[in-house]
This record gives C-alpha cells, sequence and structure tokens, in this order.
C-alpha cells in the first residue's frame, strides 16, 4: 500500500474533527431530554379555539406573528378576523407543508369565523396563554430556539 | 498564490502574531460591547457616532487613494505606475475591509444588517455607500489578483480585466463622493452641511491614500527584494504634496466662510475644536496637533529638496497621514454634534474598550494587508520585476 | 464536458452573488418600495399638534412627560449620555437658538417648552434609514419599526431637533431606583438594546380612536393647553387654534416642514 503522506497529521485532523463534531452525542449518551409537554391555562381551555386551527398555529404561528408584526407596525391594520376550516390561508398552507399534517386536521379543528382579534402577542396570545414556562417554552426549549421577540416584548408574570 | 503568504521570514510570523494578539484583544472587547450594548463606548444620544464612524470615514479615504496610482497609468500611459498599481489596489482591499469592519462594530443590531439588502432603501445614502463600497472591495480582489497572476505566469491580463480598470476609477472617486454625501445632505448639522464637503474628502483622500502608499513602498523596500522605483515613489509624492495642499486650503476656505459670515451655527463647530466652547475643549490640543502635522507635512512636501530625499519624505508622509487622520478621524464627525441640536456642548472621548476594539479593526486590516502584500512581493521577486 | 475546479468555482461564486442581488434587485424595482420613498402624496389626514404656551406650566409639562414615558415603558437612566427621552422639557434659549437674545423678556427667559418628535412632513430623518425601519406614514407620522431597525443611528445625525434616542443599553436594565414598576404599561412592549425610539404620536392610541397620551394628560389639567388633530381637516381644532393665533416651529428654515406648532 503506497504511504499516505502527512498520514500522521491527517489522521490526528480527522480524530480532532470528529471528535468535536460528534461531541453532542458523546455528552449526551444515555440520557434523554425530556419531551415537550405544553400546557393549557384554564383561560385557554375555556376559549377552546385560538386565532386559528389548532395544527396550523402548531406549524405557523411564527410565521403568523412575523406577519402580524408586519401589519401591526407597518400597515397600521392592528385586527385580525378569523375564517373558517375552508378558509383558504390555513388550507394552502397546511398542504404546502404535506398531507400527514392537513390529513391531521378534523371536524374538531373548525374555528369559529368572523371573530376580531387585536394583534399582539403581548396583549392577546398571552393573555390566554399566560403560562410561558409552561406552554411557549416547553417546545421552544427542546428544539433548542430562543425567540428575541421577548427581548422587547413583556413576558407576564407567573403565578409559582 | 495564496500559497506565497504561508512561507516567509520569522520578522513575518512575528509581526502577524503581533496583529493577531491585537485583532483576538478586539475581538473579546467587541463581545463584551455586543452583549453589554454601546453604552460601552463614549458614544452618547447627543454625540451619536463616534470613533468608529470616523475611523471608517477616514478608511474611504485611504482606499480611494490607490485610484492616484491606476488613474495616471491607465488614463495618462504613465505606465511607470504599472509597477505599483498592484500595491494600491490591495491597500484598498485591506482599507475597504477595514471600512466594513468599523460598520459592523458600529452598529446597535448587527444580527440585522442584511436588513440593508433585504430592504432596500436608494433615498438612503448609506444604501448607495454599502453598495459601491462592496463594488469598489470586490472590483479591487478582482482586478489585484487577475493583474498579478497574469504578471506570474508571463502573460498579459485578459481584457475584461480591463474593462473593470477602467470602471474603478470612476467608482474610487464615487465611494469617497458617497461617503461625503453621508454628511453633506443633513440640514440639521451646520458643519457638514457644506457643498465643499465631497471636494474636501477626495483632496484628503488624495493625499492620505497615496501618503500611506509611500510609506508601505518604503518599508517594502527595506524589507524585500522588490524595490517599487524611485521614480514610482517620487511622482506619487508630487500628488501627495499638491492633494495635501488643495486639502489644507479647502479647509481655510470653510474657515473663511464661517468666520467672515459671523454666522454662529457656522462658526460654532470651529470654535469648539479650536478653541472650545462653553469652556469645554477636550479636543483642541488633538486639532492643534493635526495643524502643526500640517505644517510640517507642507513644508517638507512643497520643498523639492525635502520631497526628494526619501528620509525627509517619509516624515513628510506620516505628517499628511497623522493630519489627515486626527482631522477626518476625530475631529470630523465630533465636530459635526458640537454643539448639539440645542445649541449645548456634549462632548465625546472613546472608552478604553472602544479603542480597543478600534485597534482591533486595524490590526485586521494589517494582517489582510501583510497577507496581500507579501503575495504580491513574493510573484514580484518571483518574476525578476 | 470537462469542468475544471478553477471553472467550477467561479461559476458557483458568480451564481451565488447573482441569486443574492437578484432578490435586492426586484424589491427595488418591485412597486411600492420605490413610491415609498417619494415623499407621500397628502390625502385625508396630516396629524399636527400645537403646544400653546399661554396655557402651559411646568406642572402640565411634567404630568405630560410621565403620562408619555410611562404609557411607553421609557426608562429613565438619570444620565443624560444614555438619556432617553420622548417628550421633555427644553427652555426657551435652547428651543429656539436662533431666537434667544440679550434682552429677553420675563415671559419667555428660561422658560420651559414642550418639545417632542415634531412629525416633519418633509423629514431627513426618514430620507436616511437605510432599511426603512423609520418612515413617513400616509397621515403624516413618522414611524418607527424597532423590528428592523439595525442600530446605525443614521436618523440620530440626521435630525435637525435632537428628537431621537438610542438603548445604548438594555432598557430593563435601567436603575431601579428611577424607575418604579418598571414596566408600568403591560400592554405596550419595551425595546432592546440597539435600536432607536421616538415619539409616535402615540399612533396605537389613535387606531382605538383615542387622544396622545400627553394630550390627555394636559386636558386633564389645563383643556387646550395642547392641541392635537388633523391638518387637513379644515374645521379641526387644530386649524382654528392656527387660524387664531400666532405659532412658531423650531428651525422652519431647515425645509423639514415640521408639524408642531407653538402658541407664543
Amino acid at each position: 500500500m503506497k504511504k499516505m503522506y502527512d498520514g500522521g497529521k491527517i489522521v490526528a485532523g480527522l480524530v480532532i474533527g470528529v471528535g468535536l463534531l460528534m461531541f453532542p452525542f458523546f455528552y449526551n449518551a444515555g440520557r434523554a431530554a425530556k419531551a415537550p409537554d405544553p400546557v393549557l391555562t384554564p383561560k385557554a381551555k375555556e376559549a377552546k379555539e385560538c386565532v386559528a386551527p389548532t395544527p396550523y398555529m402548531k406549524a405557523y404561528h411564527m410565521q403568523l406573528l412575523d406577519e402580524w408584526r408586519h401589519e401591526v407596525v407597518r400597515d397600521g391594520e392592528r385586527y385580525y378576523t378569523t375564517g373558517k376550516r375552508g378558509d383558504k390561508r390555513f388550507d394552502r398552507k397546511l398542504m404546502d407543508m404535506g398531507r400527514h399534517f392537513a390529513a391531521g386536521v378534523g371536524e374538531d379543528d373548525q374555528i369559529e369565523s368572523g371573530k376580531v382579534y387585536y394583534k399582539s402577542l403581548q396583549v392577546t396570545c398571552l393573555d390566554c396563554h399566560s403560562n410561558k414556562s409552561k406552554f411557549c417554552d416547553q417546545c421552544h426549549n427542546y428544539m433548542g430556539v430562543a425567540p428575541y421577540c421577548w427581548d422587547c416584548h413583556i413576558e407576564p408574570k407567573e403565578k409559582e | 498564490m495564496l500559497d506565497r503568504a504561508l512561507s516567509g521570514s520569522q520578522k513575518y510570523w512575528g509581526w502577524l502574531a503581533f496583529l493577531f494578539v491585537l485583532m483576538a484583544v478586539g475581538f473579546f472587547c467587541y463581545l463584551y460591547q455586543f452583549k453589554m450594548g454601546l453604552k460601552v463606548t463614549g458614544m452618547s444620544r447627543d454625540v451619536s457616532w463616534g470613533f468608529y464612524i470616523a475611523q471608517f470615514t477616514y478608511l474611504v479615504g485611504v482606499a480611494a487613494g490607490g485610484v492616484m496610482v491606476v488613474l495616471p497609468c491607465y488614463m495618462h500611459d504613465y505606465k511607470a505606475f504599472g509597477r505599483i498599481t498592484i500595491l494600491g489596489e490591495f491597500l484598498a482591499v485591506a482599507a475597504v475591509t477595514m471600512c466594513l469592519l468599523f460598520i459592523f462594530v458600529d452598529l446597535g443590531n448587527p444580527v440585522r444588517i442584511m436588513n440593508v439588502i433585504m430592504y432596500p432603501s436608494p433615498n438612503s445614502i448609506l444604501f448607495w455607500d454599502m453598495i459601491v463600497l462592496n463594488g469598489y472591495l470586490f472590483l479591487n480582489i478582482i482586478i489585484g489578483w487577475n493583474v498579478l497572476s497574469a504578471e506570474r505566469k508571463g502573460v498579459h491580463y485578459q481584457g475584461w480585466v480591463k474593462t473593470l480598470i477602467y470602471i474603478s476609477i470612476p467608482w474610487a472617486f464615487s465611494i469617497h463622493t458617497v461617503t461625503a454625501f453621508l454628511y453633506a445632505g443633513l440640514p440639521g448639522r451646520h458643519y457638514w452641511l457644506t457643498a465643499i464637503m465631497a471636494a474636501r474628502f477626495l483632496a484628503s483622500a488624495f493625499a492620505a491614500g497615496p501618503a500611506l502608499l509611500i510609506i508601505l513602498c518604503l518599508i517594502v523596500r527595506k524589507l524585500t527584494k522588490f524595490d517599487p522605483g524611485k521614480e514610482q515613489i517620487r511622482t506619487l509624492s508630487g500628488i501627495v504634496a499638491y492633494a495635501f495642499i488643495l486639502n489644507v486650503f479647502f479647509l481655510l476656505l470653510e474657515v473663511f466662510t464661517a468666520f467672515y459670515s459671523q454666522i454662529p451655527g457656522h462658526m460654532h463647530s470651529f470654535v469648539y475644536l479650536f478653541v472650545g466652547l462653553e469652556g469645554h475643549g477636550k479636543l483642541v490640543p488633538w486639532m492643534w496637533a493635526s495643524v502643526l502635522f500640517a505644517v510640517v507635512a507642507l513644508i517638507l512636501l512643497i520643498v523639492p529638496g525635502t520631497r526628494r530625499k526619501l528620509d525627509t519624505l517619509l516624515i513628510g508622509c506620516i505628517a499628511v497621514f497623522l493630519s489627515t487622520l486626527i482631522d477626518k478621524g476625530l475631529g470630523l464627525v465630533v465636530g459635526g454634534f458640537v454643539p448639539n441640536p440645542f445649541d449645548r456642548v456634549f462632548e465625546y472621548w472613546p472608552t478604553a474598550i472602544e479603542l480597543l476594539i478600534a485597534l482591533g479593526v486595524w490590526a485586521t486590516g494589517f494582517f489582510v494587508l501583510t497577507i496581500l502584500y507579501k503575495i504580491a512581493v513574493s510573484v514580484k521577486e518571483e518574476v525578476g520585476a | 464536458m470537462a469542468i475544471d475546479r478553477r471553472k467550477f468555482l467561479k461559476i458557483a461564486g458568480l451564481s451565488t452573488l447573482f441569486g443574492m442581488s437578484a432578490k435586492a434587485a426586484v424589491d427595488i424595482f418591485a412597486p411600492g418600495e420605490i413610491e415609498a420613498a417619494l415623499p407621500p402624496l397628502t390625502e385625508g389626514k396630516r396629524w399636527a399638534m400645537v403646544v400653546d404656551m399661554t396655557k402651559i406650566n411646568d406642572e402640565i409639562m411634567e404630568s405630560c412627560v410621565k403620562a408619555c414615558h410611562q404609557e411607553h415603558n421609557v426608562p429613565d437612566f438619570g444620565d443624560p449620555k444614555v438619556e432617553i427621552k420622548w417628550l421633555w422639557e427644553e427652555t426657551y434659549e435652547h428651543t429656539f437658538p436662533g431666537q434667544k437674545h440679550d434682552y429677553i423678556g420675563e415671559k419667555y427667559k428660561h422658560r420651559n417648552f414642550l418639545l417632542m418628535c415634531n412629525h416633519c412632513s418633509n423629514p431627513p430623518c426618514c430620507r436616511v434609514c437605510p432599511t426603512k425601519s423609520t418612515w413617513q406614514r400616509e397621515d403624516g407620522i413618522v414611524m418607527m419599526d424597532q423590528h428592523r431597525c439595525i442600530g446605525c443611528r443614521f436618523c440620530m445625525a440626521a435630525c435637525p431637533f435632537g428628537a431621537r434616542s438610542f438603548n445604548w443599553g438594555d432598557p430593563r436594565k435601567a436603575p431601579k431606583e428611577l424607575n418604579d414598576g418598571f414596566p408600568v404599561n403591560l400592554e405596550y412592549p419595551t425595546r432592546s438594546k440597539g435600536v432607536v425610539e421616538k415619539c409616535t404620536f402615540c399612533a396605537e392610541r389613535l387606531a382605538k380612536g383615542l387622544l396622545p397620551a400627553c394630550v390627555e394628560a394636559a386636558n386633564k389639567i389645563e383643556e387646550g393647553s395642547l392641541v392635537f388633530g388633523d391638518l387637513e381637516d379644515p374645521d379641526s381644532e387644530v386649524r382654528e387654534v392656527l387660524r387664531n393665533h400666532y405659532t412658531i416651529r423650531r428651525k422652519p428654515e431647515l425645509g423639514s416642514n415640521p408639524n408642531v406648532y407653538y402658541i407664543v
């Protein structure tokens, strides 16, 4: 077999490089992160529906908030009117994501159409979902995302 | 050709290591600033731009100065300059790199920097500044690299490179004109609101850039086997002399308009910078130092005897560099903000962290410059230029 | 077709550059953005404020500043270097530096005036913003979008009136002794470090049909000390007040066309 030039350096480099890449796996070996367990507040349960069907919110709340902040601040459109399950806004996006999402949307995900909400994370969303650490943070922490919304938008003070 | 940068003397590696240490210090200081916010600098509600933007402004001038080598060579057939155009182009690359870094460290929200591209605003001069600066950076990298590698291969560079070179000439003028427009179009800042701002910028650029280039040529001459050439340095020194005379003349024109008209808005900033206003005068000694350097520079550069001798020329060029650095890199920006729109005086002085970050940026620029010059000089030595 | 490494890298690099600039080109030439950059055609509303110096006094002005700063969670750092102020008091000599002289009468000598963003009709700050994070709405309000602001502070340099403040540090870290119960208004966000902020004529209140916080606070104490309304409506209170009184504005000679008037 031919000699590998600088073989020593290459192998050493590979070991270090791959080792660094694989470090998260070694570090977390044998442990499983706790699955996210978002809990609805009594107020949220009572409301029964969000501003859009739940599967849509699960997949698209980020985009919704992004659109909202643009519309509120830049276009001055501060009110949002809900649509029904057949609302093309939700259906098209869900179909984009894949059939399995659309398939999960059933009769239970009907929401009342024509309801008007004030577009505000702080005032509207967190009014129902006031338990940020038990709701929003559950999935965010699991996924390792830290949305910077909270740098400015005030988190509700949670009891206990 | 990058491999040329990987072999060098002890001094070369030592210099790079020294620069790297400064870069590292600057970087860690920047992390602190990123975490704490810009309150760690000396900037305030009233002097909202400071050392970073001032240094950026100065370095755009240095970058533009490279055109003073390219223009005579390509527009006026002064072939002698062909020997050192690469040094001018690589200096421009290093200078623009520093400019972009200074802007980055000055931003309050640098993670959003792509917003300038995502939401283009042609009404904003900053938008155009971003375009022309990045364009100039790419132009110089592409032109410099292609011309150098053609030289190395012993062939003439391809025709499209020449087109780019011709484009780079007015482009160089544009980068500093646009930067001047950042200041010259603001209705509330009377120190800056003058038509001659762009002309002043260009004059000081064409003095400072070639002056630095001469200093670098003399260093290259001393440390390497490549001699940029006596004739080249001599012509450059003439350019520096005239550009600097124009620069000082333009300043005196401003002083005349301000003080003969006796309009407070025009006078106040000059008074603050050179005498002090309401008991505040942090910058006064610095501005007079700039004047002193200017006088030294004028004498050494105008008198043919001192201009032709390399050691006095070196002192003259250093004096030009320091004079313009203080004037543009400190006086211009701070002077524009003092007094503030309420006619009150709030002073500014950079903090230690600010200076260390700025030093880190300068070190980065010189790091890039050293590497690029090493490559250029190695190629020139190789082909026996 | 054989392709060598150099060629491949060249093509890859050029395609990336082309792709990136294509988006920018589409955005520039797409309808809407260019028009937004031009001075808007005012149809309908142009909000303006009149400060009646014959009715207003220090007590009213202090309550206005308090109302504004509490409504919008503006922190007090107690340090002029990093000060944030949307609405503030400044003496006559420093509000109108071109008008001061040695023989000013008792009525206005060292008298406090109430200052805020003038929501100019021809705002230099909007002209210079590279991301349109500050722009002029169709109703005349010069608005701020802190989601987009990159903190370059060009608008601060451009404003001839010193109306803008920058968050040099995290506003939530302002000294607790000076900011009791911060943030006071839980329905309005704070800002983060690194963005510029200023008075927005309470755009969020106007959207609900409420008057700006300062106007409401002032009128509680003295009716008519601050008058707010639509300049385009000839029957509005502001228009009447402007018809019946002599008013001055700050630095009108600069052409920014400020919309805050002072009855003197």
